[in-house]
């Protein structure tokens, strides 16, 4: 697994911690690790306190984790979000989509 | 690579010339990393050709341009197309294709430059239409747009590939004062969220005013004058006072010169 993906699963969950840039380069990662996660655990967490940028196609890979989690019924949220990313998701009203914590 | 990563575009003694008419003078024009920087200058002052040269689409007669600390004349055709993708346009009349929809036309660059699977295509290319404030809009042909409408899904196209560097050219041309400052509002929090750089050709004052971090007044292809909108304001320069007051022109010139004009055939300006 890459350095700026990880994840703890514990029975039914799954934690997912995403550090550092997220762009065209590696968002593709982002993506398939929270759909992957979301095919197993049915309450999935997306830690971004230590996301220093994270591009549009790195937010995109998120709307693609709620939308699968939504037809499925599961839980998903984004922890601790850092103030770029923030932004980011207030600028796109994506703050109203998701579940932040 | 540029000795200095912080400029974003470094433009030097930038002469150009449209057959014999000499457009650009010597032309120096440096943007920083974060910056907005307002270009201002009246018509015919050199504003879009300091653009289009900017962005590498003519050759200069002399001097030198780079871009993201790259020689846009120098680097192969493979760089430039690498270069491009850091760069947005969104042009004053919009440039939609007619024969695509708004969602197309905006995620026509996602689809040419990227492998993205086509459902995260039409998720960012819809987020972007979220920001622009046309949310929903995507089934709608170009020719189904109002002027400010077709100014923001332009925006929306410029802006999907998350560009390091923003040419906006009249953003608020022709728009209604509302829908001006929400564009203004726009370019402000695009620069803050994004960290992007952008380059903005305006007329309005206001809106210069608003969103500049400096402002460049071109006159007679040359830059007459860099400064902060404070600075700008205290300038004493003539020639910045009359386009700040919009006053008009008040060319000299003296008869025989005049005469010259109205009868010599290979009469061309200098």
């Amino acid at each position: 697994m890459s350095e700026i993906i990880r994840y703890e699963k514990q029975g039914d969950r799954c934690d997912i911690f995403v550090s550092g840039e997220i762009d065209l380069s590696n968002s593709g990662e982002v993506r398939k690790t929270v759909l992957g996660a979301l095919n197993g655990a049915s309450v999935v967490t997306v830690n971004l306190a230590n996301v220093s940028y994270i591009d549009s196609s790195g937010i995109a890979a998120l709307v693609e984790g709620l939308q699968l989690a939504t037809s499925k019924n599961k839980e998903f949220t984004l922890n601790q979000p850092s103030k770029q990313v923030k932004s980011i998701l207030e600028l796109a009203r994506l703050d109203q989509v998701f579940t932040i914590v | 690579m540029h000795s200095n990563p912080e400029i974003v575009i470094d433009v030097k003694n930038l002469i150009t010339h449209y057959g014999q008419r000499k457009i650009l003078d010597d032309m120096d024009f440096s943007v920083r990393a974060g910056e907005i920087r307002v270009v201002m200058g009246g018509s015919g002052s050199g504003k879009s050709t300091l653009l289009w040269h900017i962005l590498g689409l003519y050759q200069p007669t002399s001097g030198n341009v780079e871009v993201l600390g790259q020689n846009i004349h120098t680097i192969s055709f493979n760089e430039q197309l690498a270069l491009k993708q850091n760069i947005g346009v969104s042009f004053q009349s919009g440039a939609l294709f007619s024969s695509m929809n708004v969602g197309e036309n905006v995620a026509l660059p996602l689809r040419e430059f990227t492998n993205l699977d086509e459902n995260t295509i039409r998720i960012i290319s819809r987020m972007k239409l979220e920001v622009v404030n046309l949310g929903g809009f995507h089934k709608l042909m170009p020719s189904q747009l109002s002027g400010g409408m077709i100014k923001r899904a332009a925006l929306a196209r410029a802006i999907v590939m998350d560009p390091k560097l923003l040419f906006f050219d009249e953003p608020s041309a022709g728009l209604d004062p509302v829908v001006a400052s929400e564009i203004d509002d726009l370019i402000l929090s695009l620069r803050n969220t994004m960290g992007m750089s952008m380059v903005v050709v305006t007329h309005e004052l206001d809106s210069a005013f608003k969103i500049a971090d400096r402002i460049t007044v071109l006159d007679q292809g040359k830059n007459l004058f860099t400064g902060t909108v404070d600075e700008i304001k205290a300038c004493k320069i003539k020639r910045v006072n009359d386009l700040l007051e919009r006053r008009s022109r008040h060319e000299t010139v003296t008869s025989e010169e005049y005469l010259r004009r109205l009868t010599q055939e290979n009469y061309t300006l200098s």
